[in-house]
């Protein structure tokens, strides 16, 4: 069982490696949209709680799944249009000039 | 065929993997940070697809259900937001994102304990994990968003031995989860780990001020990633774990750049509200500003000075955010505009209640990014200005953060406004900033104060320029 365990360190550590690299640099212009966009990501959660939610019978497990579910979409959903709605508007800059 | 479908997936979460990796790094640059926000919106489109097709999931009414749910609020919350509160708004999903990794740790725990088979160790340990993480997660960003949201008060709240409570509570948390271990199943001992978990995120997050909200919200939302790695180690799923550590890497990023502008560390952001207490109370009372005057103008004076003057740099804060003034803040700057004013604008990292907070606000009104300057760009060209209009800004504008080593912000890099030829700040009253400490920007020779709310007075200020 410790090999699963191991086997996902290893792809924690490489992704937050790769992480750190990919947004090093940051101008602050995007800093809001950077972190509204991550948040989105980290609403993946609803992943995990599909498969927690996709079980036959309607037991605590499968209930604590649905409300993990209806949390996360909230958090990809609001997080991603949010983000998308921000970034339209830093679009206008030609507008003056 | 049996292979086929699993494979697959897999497969499948390998390209959303990489599809929010490219979008993070698109994210990174103003030309490509839309395209980048689709990309990895189409990553998770894909991740949660592949998910539905997994043999476990066979429920799809249920799950149907919540997805709809979850999105219409989604929307309905994406819509209807004020850019103003976008800090309160990220603070609130990341508690939900926080919330779902406990959920889904919890679910795990009822699953294994409805089972005959033991439960192995590293799946008790990485589920104390996520539920530990998640719980702080969700408690925490629920309070940083009351606080944002002004809910309850944006002033540090401490209680006499709250530190010896949060470690105490740590200890308990600890000799619990030796509990559980050794009792993998016992369903109580887990109950009180959710709960010492979330008690830990309110009593984390009430000691931090309003102005220390930046890095706050950047390192909850480090930790809504990390919760949901944590919760891929519990289901042993590669795209969770993957997908939170891009998250849990970028908010450790932001909350390091916020702590680099306030130059300070982040255990002093964190607990610094328990050292202010004690300062407090062996200082007592100061002397100071019993006698100092502040020169005050009206808005038609102001209306002038800014007219006729060659360049105008504003700075705005908070206070403009609060006010919803940037609309008129960029109407102030289009009248200037039209006198022939070279009108620039300062932002301060660490101005308004998440990082880049004043940047969104002014794309909102229209403003263009070339206009805006950050900090290093911006503090040489103050020896060079005019008049320096400080609307609704505080702390990022005081000199003692530069010359008095006893201020509680001494050594925060700030806005050198002082050095402009002429300094008008607009503001509410004489009340002080979120540090609590007096600005004596506001009792130099050169500065102006402009009593009044930021936008009416802006607004003021529009009217008479327009009469120049």
């Amino acid at each position: 069982m410790a090999e699963t365990l191991i086997a996902g360190l290893v792809v924690f550590v490489l992704a937050s490696f790769i992480g750190f690299e990919v947004i090093n640099k940051i101008p602050p212009t995007l800093h809001t949209p950077l972190m509204s966009g991550s948040n989105a990501i980290s609403g993946i959660a609803v992943v995990g709680a599909l498969l927690v939610a996709g079980g036959n019978d309607l037991n605590v497990t499968t209930v604590l799944g649905v409300i993990a579910i209806v949390l996360a979409m909230i958090n990809v959903v609001g997080g991603f249009l949010v983000t998308d709605r921000m970034l339209q508007m830093f679009k206008k800059k030609e507008a003056r000039n | 065929m049996n292979d086929f479908l699993p494979s697959g997936i897999q497969l499948s979460y390998l390209v959303a993997s990489c599809l929010l990796i490219l979008g993070l790094k698109e994210l990174g640059s103003p030309a490509t940070a839309r395209r980048g926000n689709r990309l990895a919106a189409i990553g998770m489109l894909i991740a949660i697809a592949a998910t539905l097709l997994d043999r476990g999931v066979v429920n799809y009414t249920l799950i149907a259900a919540g997805v709809v749910v979850g999105s219409l609020v989604g929307v309905v919350m994406a819509q209807r937001v004020e850019m103003t509160s976008m800090p309160q708004m990220v603070g609130l999903l990341n508690g939900l994102g926080g919330g779902a990794s406990t959920l889904i740790a919890m679910g795990e725990f009822w699953r294994v304990m409805g089972t005959s088979q033991a439960a192995a160790l590293d799946g008790t340990v990485t589920t104390i994990l996520s539920v530990l993480i998640g719980g702080i997660t969700l408690t925490g960003s629920l309070i940083a968003f009351a606080k944002l949201q002004e809910i309850m008060s944006g002033s540090p709240i401490i209680f006499p031995l709250q530190r010896f409570a949060s470690i105490g509570l740590l200890v308990l948390f600890v000799v619990g989860s030796a509990f559980l271990i050794a009792e993998p199943k016992d369903s109580t001992v887990f109950l009180i780990l959710v709960g010492i978990s979330l008690i830990l995120g309110v009593l984390f997050t009430i000691p931090i001020g309003g102005a220390d909200m930046p890095v706050a919200i950047s390192l909850l939302n480090s930790f809504s990633g990390l919760a949901a790695s944590a919760a891929g180690f519990v289901l042993e799923n590669n795209m969770l774990i993957i997908a939170g550590a891009l998250v849990g890497a970028s908010g450790i990023i932001l909350t390091q750049i916020m702590c680099k502008a306030m130059n300070r560390s982040i255990t002093n952001v964190l607990f610094s509200a328990f050292a202010k207490a004690k300062a407090k109370v062996s200082g007592g009372v100061g002397a100071i500003a019993t006698e100092k005057v502040v020169k005050s103008v009206d808005s038609q004076e102001a209306a002038m000075m800014l007219g006729y003057a060659r360049s105008v740099v504003i700075v705005p804060g908070y206070g403009m955010a609060v006010a919803q003034a940037q609309h008129a803040v960029r109407e102030l700057a289009d009248q200037l505009d039209r006198l022939g004013v070279d009108v620039k604008y300062a932002i301060h990292p660490v101005a308004g209640r998440m990082p880049g907070h004043m940047n969104v606000l002014l794309a909102e009104a229209n403003v263009p990014y070339p206009q805006l300057y950050d900090m290093d760009a911006i503090n040489p060209e103050f020896e060079h200005t005019d008049v320096a209009l400080v609307i609704g800004a505080n702390d990022v504008v005081n000199p003692a953060a530069s010359n008095d080593v006893d201020s509680p912000i001494y050594g925060m890099p700030i806005l050198d406004v002082e050095k402009a030829g002429h300094t008008i700040v607009i503001k509410r009253g004489m009340s002080k900033g979120f540090a609590g400490v007096e600005n004596e920007l506001f009792f130099q020779d050169k500065t102006m104060m402009l009593f009044g709310g930021a936008k009416d007075v802006v607004a003021q200020l529009v009217v008479s320029i327009k009469e120049l």
